[in-house]
């Protein structure tokens, strides 16, 4: 981080140095030494702690200060850790601090007040809206909710010299609940003319920890073949057995390395490996980040929610050709009015610059989520606008 | 005639290294059993909302009661040490009698290093070199047993598609309890008395028959204990458990398939990250369960031990 800091700071808080004495005889010089390195070790950390990122003295006209607390999914930590550099570099002085604890987690903490905003693999519920209190909150005041981080999930797989395969919602379900068995089903067969299929059994794989994007998959699955896929969208996978791996890069690295394996990823993790096209109306789509842009695009607003509520109901079925329905869409959630007016500005200032095209650029490149598209952006902007 | 009673002697000066040692010493033995205390302590206090919490408000039991969620995991947990114990103590037996018993001197200080250093290893490193390396070189392995041996429970079919079984997270328990129980039996061996060796091979005993009758029933004890750390390690192992084991499924035998039973360690690891509310609890809870597993397992190894007292090396 230290290298993309634009200008040298010059540091000027000191550091009392400390000093072992006493301890000379000669026996003892190992001892010393060790207690002369504590001491050294003491003197750097005391460096280093005191002169956080707020403390230093750069050239940056920003007057905004203070600190901000979020916990939440660790789908977005990549993008939060993006976002968190720029922010701080802009303002010298106000300090983010994001913790990936899991969108659970940081919707508890929220509520309770102990944190000021926090990430989110879903949003709230309406129910939970209407019976939930906020406790960051000033009384009455509603939150506010924005799909701020949008990813593709990609369903790899590996056969040999295969590189693309087209599949539709049905099959797909069915390949994950075990009701399509071998590669050369002749449900897959004829939706993949030309294509050799071997004659070998289907290894799905599926996530073995709590993940927002098994809950994202699964809800694609329970919408798109409702018949196929009775479970209700969760974070741990809804049935037993079946192969598991742990995180986005342990199930890439199962299908990769296993013998017809299946399994879907994370968007980042899925960039040279063979995948697959999901059907969507009457065509093929393989996953990239502009065709997820466009599933959100294309699908409208939760609606009896209220106006910085911004949750997407993405149409999983098929939102018009060229989308790409399987995708992640993490929330951002805040409050909208501040029961500290000094926290809602500095949530303001830092929401604000998320939803900037910018920072969804950066986010986009460092974590290969999809931009939101403009007309949502602004949308976005105009809801942030009012944080008080 | 000398005086043979003991002359009556002042009582020995105190001298205050004494005191500061024999403080130490106290102050350690006492810390060691306080520590255990309270992680017991801690262990019971964060469980005891488990009991009183109703499942149905515990997502990750999904409704299901405790136990019925705890014991695919309790028995995963022992059959995969099992399994890795039972690959892992013939193997170091026979490295330590090699390593004590047969190899020329200096070959054998560089094998002992060498089995040192495996347990320098970091369980990261093993568990990538188990999903990366060893899974996906073993699986046709697993596809030839259960196509021709699917008969034997063990063998079941059909054959994981990724080679990340329970058998594959064994072998790799396996290698990493390896070289603690290598250590510390090549230790024991090399204790035996010289003379029963000595009059073995006077009776007439070739080397094996000596190792037979005055090296391994005076080791027993040893490699007996030797085993019981290693079964420590491999109940506790987390991390590369947690990356090898495909771990969706209930209790089976069935050694070669995707759906393997997890283990409490590994279980905990991969769902403390997103866990929240009473689910921690849960967690806490079968990390309890794991802590009283270990216990008694310790339990029985003293027993064991206690029990052979005559072969110990204390006669």
């Amino acid at each position: 981080m230290a290298a993309s800091w634009p200008s040298r700071p010059t540091r000027h808080c000191s550091a009392e140095r400390r000093y072992a004495g006493g301890v000379n005889r000669p026996r003892l010089a190992v001892a010393r030494a060790v207690i002369g390195a504590v001491a050294a070790g003491v003197a750097v950390t005391t460096i280093l702690s005191g002169c956080a990122v707020n403390e230093l003295a750069v050239t940056s006209n920003s007057k905004l200060s203070g600190t901000i607390f979020g916990d939440g999914a660790s789908s977005q930590r990549a993008a939060q850790d993006a976002w968190i550099a720029a922010f701080q570099i802009a303002h010298p002085r106000a300090t983010v601090e994001y913790d990936p604890v899991g969108s659970g987690s940081g919707r508890d903490a929220f509520q309770a007040g102990a944190i000021d905003f926090t990430g989110s693999d879903r949003p709230f519920t309406i129910e939970e809206l209407a019976s939930g209190t906020f406790a960051s909150c000033r009384s009455g005041s509603p939150i506010i909710e924005l799909p701020a981080y949008v990813s593709p999930i990609a369903i790899v797989f590996h056969l040999d010299g295969i590189d693309r395969l087209n599949l539709d919602a049905t099959t797909i379900a069915r390949i994950f609940n075990g009701q399509v068995q071998r590669w050369d089903d002749p449900e897959i067969a004829d939706q993949n003319p030309g294509v050799t299929l071997p004659s070998i059994l289907i290894s799905a794989v599926h996530r073995s920890d709590d993940s927002g994007v098994t809950e994202n998959f699964t809800q694609y699955l329970h919408e798109a073949a409702p018949n196929e896929w009775s479970w209700e969208p969760a974070g741990t996978w809804p049935i037993p057995g079946g192969e598991a791996a742990q995180g986005t890069a342990g199930v890439a690295t199962a299908v990769a390395n296993g013998h017809g394996t299946i399994g879907y990823v994370d968007g980042s993790q899925a960039r040279g490996r063979p995948s697959v096209a999901v059907k969507v109306e009457d065509g093929y789509v393989p996953y990239s980040s502009a065709a997820a842009a466009a599933v959100v695009d294309a699908s409208p607003l939760e609606t009896g929610r209220t106006a910085g509520d911004l949750v997407i109901a993405i149409d999983r079925k098929g939102a018009g050709s060229g989308t790409y329905p399987v995708v992640l869409v993490s929330y951002l959630i805040g409050c909208e009015h501040y029961a500290d007016p000094v926290q809602g500005k500095l949530v303001r200032e830092y929401f604000d610059w998320i939803v900037s095209d910018t920072a969804q650029k950066t986010a986009e490149e460092s974590a290969g989520s999809a931009p939101l598209p403009p007309a949502f952006a602004a949308q976005a902007r105009a809801v942030v606008a009012g944080i008080r | 005639m000398p005086d043979t009673a003991a002359p009556a002697r002042a009582k020995p000066r105190l001298r205050p290294g004494d005191r500061v040692f024999s403080g130490s010493a106290l102050a350690a033995g006492t810390l060691i059993l306080a520590i255990l205390a309270g992680v017991a302590a801690f262990l019971i206090i964060e469980s005891v909302p488990v009991v009183t919490t109703d499942p149905k408000d515990i997502n990750i039991l999904d409704g299901q009661p405790f136990w019925s969620y705890v014991a695919p995991l309790v028995f995963g947990t022992l059959w995969s040490s099992a399994i890795a114990l039972l690959m892992a103590v013939p193997v170091s037996i026979g490295i330590a009698l090699f390593i004590s018993h047969y190899a020329p001197r200096r070959l054998a200080q560089g094998l002992g290093y060498i089995i040192d250093l495996l347990a320098a290893v970091p369980s990261v490193v093993f568990g990538l070199w188990g999903g990366n390396v060893l899974a996906p070189a073993i699986q046709p392995l697993y596809s030839w047993l259960t196509e021709h041996l699917g008969w034997i429970p063990l063998f079941a079919g059909p054959a994981s598609g990724t080679g990340r079984t329970i058998l594959t997270a064994s072998i790799v328990l396996a290698v990493m309890v390896l070289p603690i129980i290598t250590a510390l039996c090549r230790e024991v061996f090399l204790q035996t008395p010289v003379l029963h060796e000595e009059a073995a091979l006077a009776l007439g005993a070739t080397r094996w028959e000596m190792i037979r009758t005055a090296v391994l029933p005076f080791g027993r004890p040893g490699i007996i204990s030797a085993s019981m750390l290693g079964l420590g390690r491999a109940l506790g192992e987390t991390m590369a458990v947690a990356m090898v084991l495909s771990s969706s499924g209930g209790i089976t035998l069935a050694l070669l398939t995707s759906s393997n039973p997890g283990t409490i360690a590994a279980n905990i690891a991969l769902r403390f990250a997103e866990a929240f509310g009473t689910n921690i609890n849960l967690l806490i809870a079968t990390g309890l369960i794991l802590f009283a597993i270990t216990l008694v397992v310790n339990m029985i190894a003293r027993w064991i031990i206690g029990r052979r007292r005559e072969f110990s090396g204390a006669n």
